[in-house]
């Protein structure tokens, strides 16, 4: 049986597959140039998006990534309610082994769900974001748009503002920054901050404070619901002290990065002028998924058994 | 043959281009990495001194069109950088050594997905046999009969630090 890889958070990654990822995503960068955006290397594989939580760019860039490498894509959507965890899902990936599909990309409500799949299946498990934990090829494609638009990222910092208790973005994108030898500063309320951070990161609930010597700033959605869980007293209330607005802007460098995951809420957790301002790397980032997701598909699936970089 | 061999074949090989397109405004070189890349500026630079014209040079990655890409263990995808708009030109694929052809197969399906060129033509500073396809150069450095164990390696100054090509048994 070929030994395949598999990507299941940015820690599966040594610095060298970080360099070689983000070095193929440059290529085919080029590629989403050309006339025809098409190349042949993933014939004949079949790659299954398998989708347990609603995601439209996820989804969507992933799709976009295999069938610009002429892979064949099924999509499985499934809302999470209608599914029972464990056995089910197992279930659901032996169907797909018998199917003989090549790779598996998965997002899942539970974190750990992709491990489990790898644990069943013999095909490539690209984890596409699962609960709280992990979301590689985010992670991926942001340290691509950072490196495009700072050069050598060696000792810039960059603040992860928001929700980081519930944010996997913010998860993997840390240890990202890390690999890629940043500064990692981690801005919330203290109702939003994980108990316990990796001792790499600083910590501070102050964003004011931090604003002045971020290189990157990098805003994370608020999910409307974290209010009725009384994470904070109103929207406005954290609007005041954690939005970036044209005001904290101004206190920034001159040529910091305003990333966001996406989708915004504009006026919550960023304003609109500054989501359109050209700090702002947002669509940037959109760009960058496609071409980061083709990098991960070819690299994973594009060689011969046991080929793929984390084999 | 020895760095001068090497340079004379250029200058034969840019004065056949020109002659046969009658000219060379209408040429786009495109070279295949690694080695075709020096090769294709180093006829461009010839074709300037023959005919006072600044030929496009582009530099095409086959990797993405490869049919043997099951076999690479790991696969590197370089840069690839076509002048804009070869519709209509004449394009001249340049590489070190043609073998089996499947390089010149892929390099071929990679510039059509660029554009349509009026044709498309073939140069390489060595031609060693053991086609496995039906293609042929147009324009050949030096004929090198080998057995199909031998190894040829071109060596360019711009990448190995010296001109040459050696012959040698694999292993």
């Amino acid at each position: 049986m070929a030994v395949k890889g598999h990507l299941l958070d940015v820690d599966d990654l040594r610095r060298e597959d970080l360099e070689r990822i983000l070095e193929t995503a440059r290529s085919f960068s080029e590629v989403l140039r050309r006339p025809i955006k098409k190349v042949p290397s993933l014939r004949g594989k079949t790659v299954v998006n398998l989708f347990y939580e609603p995601s439209t760019r996820t989804r969507l860039s992933f799709e976009v990534a295999a069938k610009r490498l002429s892979a064949d894509v099924l999509n499985f959507t499934a809302s999470a309610s209608s599914v029972e965890k464990g056995e089910s899902l197992k279930d659901t990936a032996l169907t797909l082994r018998a199917m003989g599909v090549d790779a598996v990309i998965i997002r899942h409500p539970v974190a750990g769900a992709p491990c489990l799949l790898r644990r069943w299946l013999d095909v490539t498990v690209i984890n596409a974001g699962d609960g709280m934990h992990a979301h590689p090829t985010q992670a991926l494609l942001d340290l691509f748009t950072m490196r495009e638009r700072l050069g050598d990222m060696e000792g810039a910092t960059i603040a992860y503002v928001g929700d980081i208790l519930h944010s996997r973005v913010a998860r993997s994108g840390m240890k990202a920054c890390r690999a890629a030898g940043m500064r990692v500063v981690a801005v919330a309320p203290p109702t939003l901050m994980p108990p316990a951070v990796p001792d790499y990161v600083e910590v501070s609930h102050s964003f004011d404070a931090v604003i002045p010597r971020c290189d990157v700033i990098y805003m994370l959605r608020i999910q409307k619901e974290r209010q009725q869980e009384a994470r904070f007293p109103s929207l406005e209330e954290y609007a005041r002290l954690y939005q970036l607005d044209k005001e904290r802007l101004r206190k920034a460098k001159p040529g910091v990065v305003v990333m966001h995951p996406g989708p915004m809420n504009r006026g919550v957790e960023i304003s609109s002028e500054v989501a359109d301002a050209p700090h702002a790397a947002i669509t940037a980032q959109v760009s960058a998924g496609v071409a980061v997701r083709m990098a991960v598909l070819f690299l994973l699936l594009g060689g011969g058994e046991g080929g793929g970089v984390l084999a | 043959m020895e760095e001068d061999d090497v340079q004379r074949a250029v200058r034969r090989i840019a004065h056949e281009i020109v002659e046969r397109n009658k000219g060379a405004a209408e040429l786009v070189l495109v070279g295949i990495r690694t080695r075709g890349v020096p090769l294709s500026n180093r006829i461009a630079t010839a074709i300037r001194e023959i005919e006072g014209v600044e030929v496009p040079v582009g530099r095409l990655d086959i990797t993405l069109y490869r049919d043997d890409l099951h076999t690479l263990e790991q696969p590197v995808v370089r840069e690839t950088y076509l002048p804009p708009d070869i519709d209509g030109r004449q394009v001249v694929i340049v590489d070190d050594v043609l073998f089996t052809g499947r390089s010149v197969r892929a390099a071929m399906d990679a510039i059509i997905d660029f554009g349509r060129p009026a044709s498309i033509q073939l140069a390489v500073l060595v031609d060693r046999g053991h086609r496995e396809l039906p293609i042929r150069a147009d324009y050949v450095g030096k004929n090198v009969p080998t057995s199909r164990e031998e190894e040829v390696k071109v060596a360019l100054r711009e990448v190995d630090g010296e001109d040459g090509v050696f012959i040698g048994y694999q292993g």
